[in-house]
């Protein structure tokens, strides 16, 4: 592998003892994906800072202790930690001071307080053909294919290592070449009004991550006018049963005016058309739970942009819950909701922020039915919460916390 | 018989292989302090991976799967050797960063999967080279 003199020196026993670590690890990472070089990057996001083990703050603290600071801006994702309001986290006294030592690790070598896992709408959006280097499988395939912006999926602790050296292994994704589709997903054969529906884009992302895995696909037949928190669902939820890092939606996506752009000008590997049924049984695989009953309903995976907040702020007007409803989002979308913070509140909701109920020890149960519109919270919850889960539309969530029952809308699926 | 694999970790290993049928997220779907399967959607949840050679189609999923591999390190619960269907840097860069915490370290190898039967007993090189010594 090629190294300019200057990833030499930061590799030597000459250099700052941090960088030669994180150095170390990088050039490693890029000797086994391949690469031939690195390539400079100009931002990073790291998803190491949310407390799941012991050896991660230990981790984090040496790299810390030796001196490191990151040479390019790093945004930080969601802590295992609500700072708003810390009795929130029913967590050890251990797994608490692990958090906040984690943390503050973080911070100290120079990362953004940023607190969130949707970077990409708290202002910190790369753009077309940018370099970076993400962890946080959402925002990872987001960056990619939304933005256009190129990075690899990578995971935590390689993240902070990026973000030090300010490289990236010149392989994958970094490379244009790479990163048009194989395969065509061709949406006609599904009902118009479903893909007008909300709800809809969290099953097709479930489906689309166990259909093709890790390879890249190009939708056609999506509206023009898809928004941009559907498409964020969708990323999610791929990146959540699957291992996708990039897709295009032909005429929407930055990388794909048209299919010949999307596909480089060769004919596709795979056409896949799925069909209504397809969709049926991917939103039945998102639920896990029999019977009736919820316990909880949980949104905001990924964080809940303002406009899905103000969403439901509409929905709350006039309505009780009777069940916990946790909205997971970021701080600065917290700080600007005004009036419609009030209506979520006096409903009955709760706000999570910076954080997350996958991700911290908040539910009141250790076991139970929890209710979501979202992909990724169906997917994770049985594994890492415990909880049974029930998928609905956010107006399906909202009038299932009013009776605590589960109350879903069967007409948009057919 | 010889499988001929691509080392993303190098290192020599032997043991009894566990051949998971399903792709797996090891956020939720390991626990690093029992070394168990945990994802009760797993075909294999509740089996232990320490002390096996473990194949695995794919790694799908969640970012912090390097943060589980590397506590199942930390705690000596990590497998002999992982065998991947298809490449993976997540879990390969928490190896990588357990060497640098001292932790003991164990072959990735990325290969074809015909002819691994789950049970059989194998032997791996530093150069990727996986040696069926039998098969149950």
């Amino acid at each position: 592998m090629h190294l300019t003199a200057e990833e030499t020196f930061m590799i030597s026993s000459q250099a700052p003892p941090a960088t030669a670590m994180a150095m170390r690890i990088l050039t490693e990472t890029a000797r086994l994906m391949g690469a031939d070089r690195l390539v400079e990057i100009t931002n990073a996001h790291i998803d190491g800072c949310v407390y799941f083990a012991d050896s991660g703050v230990f981790f984090a603290e040496k790299l810390r202790d030796l001196g490191a600071q990151v040479s390019v801006p790093a945004t930080l994702n969601v802590g295992a930690l609500d700072l708003l309001r810390p009795d929130l986290v029913r967590a050890s006294r251990h797994a608490l001071d692990m958090s906040r030592r984690l943390m503050t690790a973080y911070l100290d070598m120079g990362c953004t307080a940023s607190w969130t896992c949707a970077p990409y709408q708290a202002g910190y959006r790369p753009g077309l053909d940018e370099q970076i280097a993400w962890a946080e499988s959402n925002a990872i395939v987001f960056a990619n294919s939304v933005l256009g912006a190129r990075t690899n999926r990578y995971g935590d602790y390689f993240d902070i290592c990026a973000a030090i050296t300010g490289r990236a292994p010149y392989t994958g994704l970094h490379i244009k070449e790479n990163r048009y589709a194989t395969v065509l997903i061709d949406l006609s054969g599904l009902p118009a009004p479903l893909l007008g529906e909300e709800a809809f884009y969290p099953v097709l992302g479930a489906w689309l991550g166990k259909t093709v895995g890790a390879a890249v696909a190009a939708f056609n037949g999506m509206p023009i006018d898809v928004s941009e928190d559907c498409l964020k669902a969708l990323a999610a939820a791929s990146a959540s049963t699957g291992a996708v890092a990039l897709f295009h939606v032909i005429g929407v996506t930055p990388e794909a005016a048209d299919q010949a752009e999307a596909f480089g000008g060769l004919p596709p590997v795979e056409i896949i058309r799925p069909s209504l049924q397809d969709m049926r049984t991917a939103r039945d695989q998102l639920s896990t739970a029999v019977g009736d009953k919820i316990d909880c309903v949980a949104l905001g995976s990924p964080h809940f942009s303002i406009d899905e907040c103000r969403q439901l702020a509409a929905l709350c007007k006039g309505r009780t819950f009777c069940r916990p409803v946790y909205v997971c989002t970021r701080h600065d979308v917290y700080s600007a909701l005004g009036d419609d913070r009030e209506a979520i509140e006096a409903a009955g909701a709760t706000f999570v922020v910076g954080t997350c109920v996958v991700v911290a020890p908040i539910l009141k149960q250790s076991s139970g039915v929890l209710m979501t519109n979202s992909g990724k919270f169906a997917h994770y919850s049985p594994s890492t919460v415990g909880h049974e889960v029930v998928y609905g539309s956010l107006l399906d969530c909202v009038r299932s916390a009013v009776t605590g029952k589960v109350d879903r809308d069967e007409e948009l699926w057919h | 018989m010889t499988i001929t694999g691509h080392p993303l970790i190098e290192g020599e290993a032997e043991g009894t292989l566990l051949l998971l049928t399903a792709p797996i997220c090891f956020w939720g779907g390991l626990d690093p302090l029992t070394g168990t399967i945990s994802d009760p959607r797993h075909p294999q949840c509740g089996t232990h991976i320490s002390d096996r050679i473990v194949a695995i189609p794919a790694i799908v999923g969640s970012s912090s799967s390097s943060q589980y591999l590397l506590e199942a390190m930390h705690h000596r619960k990590a497998p002999r050797a992982i065998l991947l269907g298809e490449e993976d840097i997540i879990i390969a860069t928490a190896v990588i960063v357990g060497r640098e915490m001292d932790y003991p370290s164990f072959p990735i190898v990325h290969c074809a999967f015909d002819g691994l039967h789950d049970g059989a007993r194998l032997r791996i090189s530093v150069d990727g080279r996986i040696q069926i010594l039998n098969t149950p």
